[in-house]
């Protein structure tokens, strides 16, 4: 028998038909929505006299435009109110369980999947929504799509697409003191750039990722699309299933035996071939940060900003324009640069354990007088567990204020924008212009770094403080 | 999405030689609100476009008379980002049909030919010759022909040949998109779901 890749083996389980010259329908297992590009693939679908074929198969949360704080009120923002409302009105028409602003369920929509234990090894997961990525930590394709795909989801539970090539990165070895799953996911992009992984679907493998929680893995396969590729994966193990086990939505009982004995099928063959290959050594990455406005634009935060001899044309336009738009210079060191905001939160690193990183390092410190922090949860039930584990009282001792699930400053389609020229130092994904308010500079970090900037108010290597 | 049919086109093009151009470039997620397709052109690179007063930024190229047409010539890994059908939404209502490139991010890649956007790929070599092309004048004609997947610099005779999936292909040259198609095919899907 060909040996075959975790990726094929998931794959080949969900072709439904290949097509002449053309793609694959793949057969989708779960799709996950949300309130900006869904609105225009439900109008598209009622135009043609449809209804969603499975919606059993389908859930619903608004998260890129809710507000952060007082969400018991009515969203202020006409727009942002208008297409909540929309959501909330499709999943009704639809039959589409719906997890509301409030509600107990609400949160992030990458957030939730995992914690209800709808996210499961083996699966085909899709959102019009890039970071849908996040879910391959469990074993599982997926993918973000266009608001096309999520019509075509909606129409025949599947999608047409081509199959992609095979990436694997592997990294081995014990990770330093202070390096976090986001310091790997940006030391790989820094490595490949943003454009690396592009035509790829990666599995991240090896004894570091292996080291790494559940939590570390989504941070990790969530940024995979970050260097291009359509999404990352990692083999399910030990840590998966006890993960999954016993959440809302897993299996029980002879139901859950027999799945496990499927997902410990789900590991790539020991001869199966990948397309392209990288290695790196863990004792190399150290805490990262991003200095310009793509995030490939990332250094060990140790380090001084590159300078751009080495470059030519429009490499070396492009790259002057950025570190023009951050007002850096080339050869600056990254240490010490003041800073404005703090954002922790986001689909990347707004889970319980990027609370508890944060929590534990500002715990007894103050945050600086001239930064301004915004704490998201990524879902109520992070919010709940932050409460419970008492990390809020910790928090707000340190003079940081707890916000409410949402999107927020990632992309700053609801209240928290960064204002023009301001400092943000992030734990979302991208640092593109503008991404997080107009003119906002963006600087992307693990929690930890985030956190040590925070009490300092510029720039500081947390391992000062480990 | 209905889309007019693609067979071939002339026209002159607009450059952009920036490279890893994002979506939230394309269009900014402040634009993102809407609950129909319609207007997105107007906010296409809005901010590169625009400045805070909302005045045109005189030397942007979309702002430039001197350049027209149907064809947008970006750098390298156009589209980079998030997933949003709102950036091809944006290219397509602005007027653009053809996006040049020497490389497209997947997920921008896919989304336009979903729209009835051809993403043409490229060498960077000859990316660098058709700048250098509008440089010269930002009038001269290049022609985009579908049928035989080959874009021509009129001017020099000089083309290039792209790769195009052949039902993609199918598809732009007739119009139709992939939910016809899948919708034909309920039966196998519903004798899929039973396996």
């Amino acid at each position: 028998m060909e040996a075959k890749t975790l990726f094929d083996k998931i794959w080949d389980a969900h072709v439904v038909k290949e097509v002449e010259g053309g793609p694959s329908v793949l057969y989708i297992d779960q799709h996950l929505i949300h309130e900006v590009t869904s609105p225009v693939a439900f109008l598209g679908l009622e135009k043609r006299g449809l209804k969603v074929l499975r919606p059993e198969k389908t859930i619903a949360t608004p998260d890129h435009n809710v507000p952060t704080i007082n969400q018991h009120l009515s969203i202020k923002d006409e727009l942002s109110r208008n297409q909540v409302e929309m959501l909330k009105k499709n999943c009704a028409t639809h039959g589409i369980v719906y997890h509301g602003l409030g509600s107990e369920g609400h949160g992030v929509v990458h957030i939730i999947g995992p914690e209800m234990g709808i996210t499961q090894p083996g699966m085909t997961i899709v959102c019009g929504d890039s970071h849908t990525s996040t879910h391959g930590a469990f074993g599982a394709i997926a993918f973000g799509i266009g608001t096309s795909e999520v019509e075509m989801v909606f129409a025949s539970q599947c999608i047409m697409q081509p199959k992609p090539k095979k990436m694997l990165i592997s990294v081995n070895g014990k990770l330093n003191k202070g390096v976090t799953a986001k310091d790997i996911a940006l030391y790989v992009i820094a490595q490949i750039s943003t454009s690396g992984g592009t035509g790829h679907f990666v599995e991240f493998a090896g004894s570091a990722i292996e080291s790494l929680s559940m939590e570390g893995r989504m941070t990790l396969c969530n940024m995979s699309i970050e260097c291009g590729a359509r999404g990352g994966m990692i083999a399910p193990d030990q840590t998966t299933f006890d993960y999954v086990k016993g959440r809302q939505f897993a299996p029980k009982g002879e139901a859950w035996d027999k799945a496990l004995a499927y997902w410990k099928t789900l590991k790539s063959d020991a001869d199966a071939v990948f397309d392209t290959v990288y290695e790196y050594d863990a004792a190399n990455i150290e805490p990262m940060i991003t200095f310009g406005t793509n995030p490939g634009m990332g250094i060990g935060i140790s380090k001084n900003i590159p300078n751009s001899d080495k470059l030519t044309g429009s490499d070396k336009l492009t790259y002057e324009k950025s570190l023009k738009y951050m007002g850096y210079n080339q050869g600056d060191k990254m240490v010490g640069k003041k800073i404005d905001y703090v954002f922790v939160g986001s689909c990347t690193n707004g889970r319980i354990e990027d609370f508890r990183s944060f929590a534990s390092f500002v715990k007894g410190k103050k945050k600086a007088a001239n930064v301004t922090a915004w704490i998201v949860p990524g879902s109520r039930a992070v919010e709940k567990q932050i409460i419970a584990e008492g990390l809020v009282e910790i928090l707000e001792a340190a003079g940081f204020e707890l916000r409410q699930p949402g999107c927020s400053a990632c992309l700053a389609m609801n209240d928290d924008k960064i204002p023009e020229g301001k400092y943000s130092v992030s734990t979302s994904n991208r640092n593109f212009e503008g991404r997080q308010g107009p003119g906002a500079r963006t600087l992307l970090a693990s929690p930890l770094t985030a956190a040590a900037a925070a009490v300092t108010g510029r720039i500081t290597d947390p391992r000062e403080f480990l | 999405m209905s889309y007019d049919k693609f067979t071939t086109l002339t026209s002159p093009a607009v450059p952009l030689p920036i490279e890893n151009v994002d979506t939230d470039q394309i269009i900014p997620a402040r634009f993102l609100k809407a609950v129909e397709r319609k207007g997105f052109g107007d906010n296409l690179f809005r901010d590169w476009r625009y400045d805070k007063s909302n005045q045109p930024i005189a030397d942007f190229p979309l702002n430039q008379a001197k350049y027209s047409g149907q064809i947008l010539v970006g750098g390298k890994n156009f589209g980079s980002g998030s997933s949003r059908e709102h950036a091809a939404w944006a290219v397509y209502d602005y007027g653009f049909r053809v996006v040049v490139s020497s490389f497209f991010a997947d997920i921008f890649q896919g989304n336009a030919l979903n729209n009835g956007i051809l993403p043409v790929v490229v060498s960077p070599e000859f990316l660098e010759k058709i700048f250098a092309a509008i440089e010269n004048d930002p009038n001269t004609p290049f022609e985009v022909d579908l049928q035989n997947q080959k874009f021509t610099i009129q001017a020099t005779g000089e083309s290039a040949d792209f790769t195009i999936n052949p039902y993609k292909k199918h598809c732009l040259t007739h119009g139709l998109d992939d939910i016809d198609y899948l919708i034909s095919i309920k039966d196998e899907i519903e004798a899929f779901e039973k396996k």
